[in-house]
């Protein structure tokens, strides 16, 4: 088994990166007119990333299936960004920052990529103010902050509920102005089908205009994959519809290595399921944490009371109440990070205390911060403190301010106004830590294809923490790829435009039309959402919260089983030369069908538990997960070989210099 | 629930389109609009018909991807929704509803309710951004600080998700919420006004370029709008492009 090579660079931790950027090779301003990128995707990394590349004097080419770079799944992040700027003076620095998100990712990330990625977020801050990104300010007019779980300090700067949508549009702004300029070309409504290798390199794709169903050829002299996370490989997530796997997927078959597959983080605040109608599922920011207490009834005969509809959650007395979180870990209490606040829900579910019909659901209560909020208010106001009904319009006003777009979007969904009764929450696929495996340039294992965001595996070890996604991402996009790219790049100044008409381009253009071609000409009887479904909830039983050897394995053949049958059996109607929505949908569920194979095997072959990974066979007496230092302490990252599951495994060992690595406790 | 539904069907950009009608039945009340879609369109593909195209994507309310005309209304008869989180309890059992794509001559169908919006994105290109680069040398976030008020008028400027909503609702489809949107977030930040002046002139051209009708006050863009971007921001950006005249 040989081992992944990270390229790290030599010297202290804090000084890597400064030291990388003066010693890697550069291109002039000149030879950068003779250069371009391919980005795919344009959600805050490839946004970000395209703009910046072009400032540099790059051509760039960016590609995204939605009608606009600007709905890109990035739009729909809610809560914040963090950065290690100090501005509320509670002792954060870079290396907290770094510190917390290693441990937070349950010391399976890599230590330097962590550390670049603390360093740079405060410069994110910077450049999006200076965009023109609204962000929450105080009445002195400077920035706001809160706090997200797994941290004890307030780092996190947001726009309302909007954040992702502020930083979205800020990054989309910067491509516009370079789309104007003429240095991105965009193509909107286009779908990349493959990569296209010449020598051993990345030297373009084969894309689908989705408008009129034709292939299309584009080189170029590196491509940069941002394409997002694979959550919706379990059908029901929180992702939009259209998120996929498939240009990841592609570079994999192709030959980029596949890391960590079964990180998966499942996140504990969204609208439960409703029906089998279901199509997606809708967060509730963590950002809610910082004011909602979780609690499910403490008697069983409550629970009951409550599914019958005989009692209102508001009518339980507060000694009657089970805040389970506050209880188990009383140093975070509320805000544990996501996945240890995801399972202990699903524990207090299983032991049969959920709290809507379906029995997966638990409360998440304002009351008390509607009623501290309005007391505070009162106070400044200097109105009578002891009027309750006062009390609770002031605070339901603070509260509105903060988050009011999340509680009138859980109205319109659930029919309930949550400023009256506490909202139902339960967990679900949210994002994907694992993803392309690359080294510390963002480079894959195939020479000039990166990727960036959360399609690849870098930063988040085994577990994310909130609001730093949208860093990772902007990170990536603005201060990572755009230097380490020109180290690359710097070989290629001779090179010349590269032609589309070798036979690379040809065979590869041919290949991506015998596949189109027969899903159209397949006439089976089941549409394509049959199989997705279907796909989902064999991920969700069997590959979800929690997982164990005898289901992995069954996950395994179910999902090649289905895959098989996939192939005999899925009707596409309409026809490839024009706009077919099934067609496209068809061609991301049969790489969700190889990715979900191997997310198992993946999760099989590591029989820890660690971060969102849980294995039965691996907990303390307590049920917290156990992590096994010896033999795990390494990224899994999968070279593809033919059926997905036999991919051969390449570990890269995971050094901590500057951490102790200990067990994790939010107690 | 049962419904009658009269689509839009279109097959191309070319070709002609026409209503066809669609009986559809046991739809749960907490279904989105479109999952009840979703219904309708497994229900063609098991009969081997064409399901109807419709664009989607994160169904929860913000990338402002999804754009049907419902009963005479853009994103339906809900208020400060999408078509995404519009849910089939607004409607009775037995009802017809009529589903059109947001009709303008800017807005091109591509296929049944699926149209064109790229004007906005070209509108965007040609001055929707404050020009500056990424460096990482860009000064402190907090250095200048911005009054509350306007930090927090300049966001709920910023919150449109460039759905069209307006230009469908408008009788003129005219684009001057969208447009006076962007103007207003950028022109009431100090980071912004730099360029103000350039900034309404060209938006406004290109605007007029893309075939965008005129603005006569009716409103109507202020109701339908699934954001609540407030009328306020074209009398801004009036004031900003006048002055913009007045200068030159």
């Amino acid at each position: 088994m040989s081992k992944m090579d990270s390229k790290t660079p030599k010297g202290p931790l804090k000084e890597k990166w400064t030291n990388h950027k003066s010693s890697i090779n550069l291109v002039s301003p000149a030879n950068k007119r003779l250069i371009d990128v391919i980005v795919v995707g344009t959600g805050l990394a490839g946004a970000s990333a395209s703009a910046t590349l072009a400032e540099l004097g790059y051509n760039v080419k960016s590609f995204c299936f939605q009608d606009s770079p600007r709905r890109a799944h990035s739009i729909a992040a809610q809560g914040g960004i963090n950065a290690a700027k100090n501005y509320q003076g509670d002792g954060d620095s870079t290396y907290r920052l770094f510190y917390d998100t290693i441990k937070g990712g349950d010391y399976r990330s890599r230590e330097e990529n962590v550390y670049r990625l603390a360093e740079v977020s405060a410069n994110i801050i910077d450049q999006c103010v200076a965009q023109g990104v609204p962000f929450a300010r105080d009445y002195g007019g400077l920035l706001d902050n809160r706090s997200f779980g797994g941290v004890l300090v307030s780092r996190t700067f947001y726009a309302k509920g909007q954040t992702g949508q502020q930083l979205l549009l800020g990054a989309y702004s910067a491509m516009n102005r370079q789309i104007g300029r003429g240095k991105i070309k965009m193509y909107n409504r286009h779908e990349m089908m493959d990569l296209v290798l010449v020598d051993g390199r990345a030297r373009g794709i084969i894309a689908r205009n989705l408008v009129n169903g034709k292939l299309e050829r584009h080189s170029a002299h590196a491509v940069v994959i941002a394409s997002g996370g694979y959550g919706n490989v379990f059908f029901l997530s929180t992702n939009a519809m259209g998120s996929n796997v498939t240009a990841a997927w592609k570079i994999h078959k192709k030959g980029a290595h596949f890391a960590n597959p079964c990180f998966t983080q499942i996140h504990p605040t969204c609208i439960p399921v409703s029906g089998d109608h279901q199509s997606k599922l809708t967060l509730m920011s963590e950002s809610l944490r910082n004011d909602g207490r979780i609690w499910v009834p403490k008697n069983i005969e409550d629970v009951k009371a409550i599914r019958e509809g005989k009692l209102s959650p508001a009518e339980i007395e507060e000694e009657n109440r089970d805040y389970y979180l506050e209880r188990r870990y009383p140093a975070f209490g509320n805000l544990v990070p996501r996945d240890v606040a995801s399972r202990a829900a699903k524990e207090r579910c299983d032991a049969g205390y959920g709290v809507n019909k379906t029995g997966e659901a638990v409360y998440l209560d304002f009351s008390s911060a509607i009623e501290r909020y309005g007391k505070e208010e009162a106070h400044v106001k200097g109105l009578n403190e002891e009027d309750k009904v006062l009390i609770k319009k002031l605070g339901q006003q603070i509260i509105k301010s903060k988050y009011g777009n999340l509680f009138q979007m859980y109205e319109k969904i659930v029919d309930q106004n949550p400023y009256e009764t506490p909202m139902m929450i339960y967990p679900a696929v949210h994002y994907t830590m694992g993803g392309v495996w690359v080294d510390y340039n963002l480079m894959t294992s195939i020479p000039g294809c990166y990727a960036i965001g959360e399609a690849n595996f870098s930063d988040h070890g085994a577990n994310r923490l909130g609001a730093s996604a949208l860093m990772q991402g902007l990170a990536d996009g603005y201060f990572v790829l755009p230097y380490t790219i020109g180290d690359y790049l710097s070989g290629d100044i001779r090179t010349g435009k590269i032609s589309t008409d070798t036979p690379e381009f040809v065979l590869a253009e041919e290949a991506v039309r015998v596949r189109l071609a027969k899903f159209i000409y397949n006439k089976g009887e089941h549409s394509v959402d049959y199989y997705h479904k279907k796909l989902g909830k064999i991920m969700w039983n069997k590959c979800g919260m929690s997982r164990n050897e005898k289901d992995l394995k069954e996950a395994i053949s179910e999902i090649k089983s289905l895959r098989k049958n996939f192939y005999e059996s899925v009707k596409v109607p309409g026809r490839v030369d024009e706009f077919n929505e099934e067609l496209a949908k068809a061609v991301r569920v049969a790489d969700f069908l190889e990715l979900g194979e191997l997310f198992a095997k993946d999760a099989l072959e590591r029989t820890e538990s660690c971060g969102g990974h849980f294995r039965e066979e691996s907990q303390t007496l307590e049920g917290e997960a156990l992590r096994d230092d010896d033999f795990f302490n390494f990224v899994s990252s999968w070279k593809y070989n033919g059926e997905p599951s036999e991919a051969i495994l390449r570990k890269e060992m995971l050094y901590y210099e500057e951490i102790e690595v200990k067990t994790r406790s939010y107690k | 629930m049962d419904l009658i539904l009269k689509i839009w069907r279109q097959s191309n950009s070319e070709s002609k389109g026409k209503m066809v009608k669609y009986n559809i039945s046991d739809i749960s009340p907490d279904m989105s609009f479109l999952e009840m879609m979703d219904v309708l369109n497994d229900q063609l593909i098991k009969k081997g018909d064409d399901p109807v195209a419709f664009d989607h994507d994160c169904r929860e309310g913000i990338c402002g991807m999804c754009s049907m005309f419902i009963n005479g209304e853009a994103h339906g008869p809900d208020r400060l929704v999408t078509t995404c989180q519009l849910h089939m309890r607004k409607f009775q059992d037995g009802e017809t509803i009529t589903i059109e794509p947001f009709r303008a001559n800017a807005f091109p169908v591509i296929k049944d309710l699926v149209v064109d919006r790229s004007a906005f994105d070209r509108v965007q290109q040609a001055g929707g951004f404050i020009s500056v680069n990424t460096s990482g040398n860009t000064q402190d976030a907090n250095s200048i600080p911005i009054e509350k008020n306007d930090a927090d008028r300049a966001f709920d400027a910023a919150i449109c998700i460039g759905c069209g909503a307006c230009v469908a609702s408008c009788k003129n489809a005219s684009a001057m919420l969208f447009v006076s949107a962007k103007v207003s977030q950028y022109s009431l930040l100090p980071q912004g006004k730099i360029e103000a002046t350039d900034r309404v002139r060209n938006m406004v051209k290109q605007m007029d370029q893309e075939g965008f009708g005129n603005c006569t006050n009716t409103g109507a863009c202020e109701v339908e709008c699934p954001k609540g971007i407030s009328l306020e921001n074209i009398a801004r950006m009036n004031r900003e492009y006048l002055s913009t005249l007045l200068k030159s």
